[in-house]
C-alpha cells in the first residue's frame, strides 16, 4: 500500500500500540495533524499549552505506565521547547519519542522560517536521534526509535523529519515492532560472587536505584531484603520499590535522606547497589561514602559501573535477571543485631524546625496520604516541596512517586501529571509543587480543564524559592538574593480564571476540608497552603559532606 | 591531588554516516577530555570508517570515556590501542627556509629519517616524513636548528598487529 509519510508516522505509531500523544501543532506539522484527524479515533493527541508541557506529559505518561512517551512538535520554537523535557528524560532514563517536523529539505541550511537543527541541538540530551529527508527511511527510523528507546538503559529518541517527507508517498504495510536488543545475560561467576559477599556479609544494606523501578523488580527486590534479612535504602528515584512501613526500610538516601538510611551505608560492611548511580545527591562524597563496606553494583549500564564510585564487584545485566539469578543461591538468614542496630538511628517523629507554624509542610503531606488510596500516583515539581513529598508520603508502589531526580526540573510536573493522569483516568494523581515551580507550568491547566482531568494541585506556598533559600540560610550567611519572591498571585483567582477550582488552606483542619470537596471536582483544582518560609528541608549532608556533618535541626 | 595523566589511543569504528563524526568528539568534549590528535580514515568495509583518537587521561576516566562511547548507536566497536599491540604512524609535512648553502645539511637530516624532499625552491624545501610519532618528534628536535617556517602533521592512525616487533625499519 502506498502511502504519505505522514501516514507512516500514525501507523508506526499503532503498530507500537501507541493510543495517546503529546503534542503541539505548526507550519512545518501541519501535514501529519492533517492525518492525526484522519486518525483521532485511533490516536489521542492531547493538546499542551506549549511544547514544554507536551514533552513533560510524554515523560509523565511513560514513567507512570512503563510504555514509551510519544511528544510531537513542529520545527523551530516547537522543537527547542522540547529540549528541557528530553533532557530531564535522558537523566531519569525514560523512555521517550520525540517526533519533530522540519522545514523542507530544500529550505534546510537558509536559516528559512522556523528552521533549527534540532538533531544538533538535542545531541547531548537524547539517547540518539534522527534527521530524515528520505521518506524511505521514515519507516526504518521510526521502528529503530522507539527500539533504542526501550532497549537495555531506556531514554529518550528524537526523529526529526522534513515536511516534503511527511507528504511523500511510500510503500507501507503494518508489522510488529522490532524484537528489543537482548539484555546481558548475569554472569554465573559473577552471580556467585556476589551471593557469596551478600551470604558472608554481617552488616549488609541494599541501595535501590530507578534501575529497579525500570526492570520491574520490586517483587525481586523485596524478596531479596525478606530472605536475607536486609536493611534497605532507596534513591528518590526509587521511592515506592519497598513499602513505607516495610520495617527494613530505612528511607531515603542521600543530601536530604534520613540519617538511617546515610549512616547505614557508613556503617555497613557490605553495599549491594541495585540500579542506583551513586550521583553526587547521594554518595556526596564519593570518597567516604562507605568506607567499611565492601560495595557491589549490578547494573544494565556499564558505563556506570566504577564510574563515581568505585565499586569491588559488579554485574552488568538487568536487576531483575540478576535477582532471579541470585535469589535461590542466598541464604535465608537472620541478621537480628544489625537489623536492631539501624532501627535505633530511624527517627521516632519528625519536629519541623518551625515549631509555631499554623499548617508544617509534614502535615500537610499527611492529610493527602489519609485522604488517598493505594492506587495514587503522586507527582512533584523540584524544590523543597519535593523533598518533603518523598520523605512524608506514604511510598506503597512503583511508578506511583513521579518526579525529576537527575534534572531537577522546575516547571516539571503539572504537565507530567497530565501525562499520569492520561494514562491511569481511573486513579488520583496527586501534584504536589511550590509557589515557585508553579508559577513555571501553571499555564498546563489549560489542558488539565480541556481534558477534564481531576488532578487535584496542592501548591506549598511560601512566596519564596525555598530550596534556594534554605542554602542562603545556612550556607551563605542569609544573604537573600532574588529568592524572597514576594509574588502577588492569587492561586484561587488564577486557578478560576483558567477554569479550574481553588481553594485556600492555613491549616491541617482547613487543608482536610478544601481536599475532600476538591476530591469531588470532575476537572482539576488547586489547593494552596500557606507554610512558613523560614521551613526546612531536614536532615541536610551539603554537597562534598558525609553522613558526619548531616544537619539535623 | 595530582593525577597521573597518560596519552591513550583508542580506535573506534563507526557507521559512515553524516554527523557521526561530531557525535563521537562531542562526547568526549563533554565529558571533558582534550582530543589531542584525530583522523578518520575509511576501511575495506565501505559502510563503516575508523576514528583514532589521542587523548590524554587518568586510567579510571578512560574506561569512563571508552563506555560512554561505546554506548553510542553509531559506534560499532572501540578500542585501546596499547604499545605492544599496534602500530602507529603518521605523516609530515615541513616546510624550511634554506638557501643553497644550507640544503647540504638539511638533506643529511632527511636522509638519516628516510625523509623525502618533495618540493624545492630557490630559498625553501618541503619535506614529507612518515613514522611513529617519536620518530617525528626526533625529526622536529634535529632540524629545530634551521629555520622552520610551517609544519604540518596528521595524527596518528593506528592499527593493531599480531606481530611481536615493529617492523619499522626506518630508524
Amino acid at each position: 500500500m502506498k502511502v504519505k509519510g505522514s501516514q507512516v508516522v500514525t501507523e508506526v505509531l499503532l503498530d507500537h500500540g501507541v493510543d495517546i500523544i503529546f503534542g503541539y501543532p505548526g507550519g512545518t506539522a501541519i501535514n501529519i495533524y492533517d492525518e492525526l484527524y484522519r486518525y483521532k479515533d485511533r490516536i489521542k493527541h492531547v493538546l499542551t499549552a506549549d511544547e514544554a508541557g507536551a514533552s513533560h506529559a510524554a515523560d509523565g505518561y511513560a514513567r507512570a505506565t512503563g510504555k514509551t512517551g510519544v511528544v510531537f512538535a513542529t520545527s523551530g520554537p516547537g522543537a527547542t521547547n522540547l529540549v528541557t523535557g528530553l533532557a530531564t528524560a535522558f537523566m531519569d532514563s525514560v523512555p521517550m519519542v520525540a517526533i519533530t517536523i522540519n522545514v523542507q529539505d530544500y529550505l534546510i541550511g537558509s536559516d528559512a522560517f522556523q528552521e533549527i537543527c534540532i538533531t544538533g541541538v538535542t545531541l547531548p540530551i537524547t539517547k540518539h536521534n534522527y534527521f530524515v529527508n528520505d521518506v524511505n527511511d521514515l519507516e526504518g527510523v521510526l521502528r529503530e526509535a522507539f527500539l533504542i528507546a526501550n532497549s537495555g538503559r531506556k531514554g529518550p529518541v528524537l526523529v526529526d523529519i522534513t515536511k516534503d517527507v511527511t507528504e511523500a508517498f511510500v510503500e507501507y504495510s503494518s508489522k510488529s515492532p522490532y524484537p528489543l536488543r537482548k539484555n546481558p545475560e548475569p554472569k554465573a561467576d559473577d552471580v556467585e560472587t556476589i551471593v557469596k559477599l551478600i551470604n558472608h556479609a554481617e552488616r549488609p544494606v541494599v541501595y535501590i536505584g530507578q534501575g529497579a523501578v525500570s526492570s520491574e523488580a520490586a517483587a525481586e527486590v523485596r524478596e531479596l531484603i525478606e530472605k536475607a534479612d536486609i536493611p534497605a535504602v532507596h534513591t528518590l528515584m526509587a521511592a515506592g520499590v519497598i513499602r513505607f512501613d516495610d520495617p527494613h526500610n530505612l528511607g531515603m538516601i542521600g543530601m536530604h535522606g534520613t540519617v538511617a538510611a546515610n549512616r547505614a551505608v557508613d556503617k555497613a560492611d557490605l553495599v549491594i547497589a541495585l540500579g542506583g548511580r551513586f550521583s553526587d545527591r547521594v554518595a556526596l562524597n564519593p570518597k567516604k561514602w562507605a568506607q567499611k563496606a565492601k560495595i557491589v553494583q549490578v547494573d544494565i549500564d556499564r558505563s556506570e559501573i566504577n564510574k563515581n564510585v568505585k565499586v569491588d564487584c559488579a554485574a552488568r545485566c538487568d536487576i531483575k535477571d540478576f535477582l532471579i539469578a541470585a535469589l535461590p543461591l542466598v541464604e535465608e538468614k537472620k541478621r537480628t543485631e544489625w537489623n536492631k542496630t539501624v532501627s535505633e538511628w530511624k527517627a521516632k517523629e519528625f519536629v519541623s524546625n518551625v515549631k509555631d507554624a499554623k499548617l508544617h509542610p509534614h502535615e500537610i503531606i499527611k492529610v493527602i496520604c489519609d485522604n488517598t488510596d493505594d492506587e495514587t500516583i503522586f507527582v512533584t515539581d523540584v524544590g523543597q516541596h519535593q523533598m518533603w513529598a518523598a520523605q512524608f508520603i506514604e511510598h506503597k508502589k512503583p511508578r506511583k512517586f513521579i518526579t525529576s531526580g537527575g534534572l531537577g526540573t522546575m516547571g516539571f510536573g503539572y504537565g507530567a501529571a497530565i501525562g499520569a493522569q492520561m494514562a491511569f483516568p481511573e486513579n488520583r494523581v496527586i501534584h504536589i509543587t511550590g509557589d515557585g515551580s508553579f508559577h513555571m507550568n501553571m499555564n498546563e491547566a489549560c489542558t488539565a480543564v480541556t481534558q477534564e482531568l481531576p488532578i487535584i494541585t496542592v501548591i506549598m506556598d511560601n512566596r519564596t524559592l525555598g530550596m534556594v533559600y534554605q542554602w542562603q540560610t545556612l550556607l551563605y550567611d542569609r544573604r537573600y538574593s532574588n529568592t524572597k519572591a514576594d509574588r502577588a498571585t492569587d492561586f484561587v483567582k488564577v486557578a478560576e480564571g483558567f477554569g479550574a477550582k481553588g481553594f485556600k488552606a492555613e491549616t491541617p483542619e482547613e487543608l482536610e476540608t478544601a481536599f475532600k470537596e476538591a476530591l469531588k471536582e470532575k476537572g482539576p483544582s488547586w489547593i494552596v497552603c500557606s507554610i512558613e518560609r523560614e521551613e526546612r528541608v531536614l536532615p541536610m549532608i551539603p554537597g562534598g559532606k558525609t553522613v558526619d556533618e548531616i544537619i539535623v535541626d | 591531588m595530582y593525577k597521573v595523566l597518560k596519552k591513550k589511543i583508542v580506535s573506534v569504528l563507526v557507521l559512515n554516516q553524516a554527523n557521526v563524526l561530531t557525535r563521537v568528539v562531542s562526547l568526549f568534549g563533554r565529558r571533558g577530555f582534550n582530543i589531542d590528535s584525530l583522523t578518520v580514515s575509511a576501511t575495506n568495509d565501505p559502510t563503516l570508517s575508523r576514528i583514532t583518537i589521542v587523548f590524554s587521561a587518568t586510567e579510571r576516566s578512560m574506561q569512563q570515556i571508552i563506555t560512554q562511547t561505546a554506548k553510542l548507536e553509531v559506534v560499532k566497536s572501540i578500542f585501546l590501542l596499547d604499545r605492544e599491540n599496534s602500530l602507529y604512524r603518521e605523516l609530515l609535512l615541513l616546510k624550511v627556509n634554506a638557501t643553497s648553502e644550507q640544503r647540504r645539511p638539511i638533506k643529511e637530516i632527511v636522509d638519516i629519517y628516510r625523509g623525502k624532499i618533495i618540493d624545492l625552491s630557490k630559498d625553501s624545501m618541503i619535506i614529507e616524513l612518515t613514522g611513529t610519532p617519536e620518530k617525528l618528534d626526533g625529526f622536529m628536535e634535529v632540524m629545530k636548528e634551521h629555520d622552520i617556517a610551517e609544519v604540518c602533521r596528521t595524527g596518528i592512525t593506528a592499527i593493531e598487529s599480531n606481530a611481536v616487533a615493529d617492523m619499522d625499519d626506518d630508524m
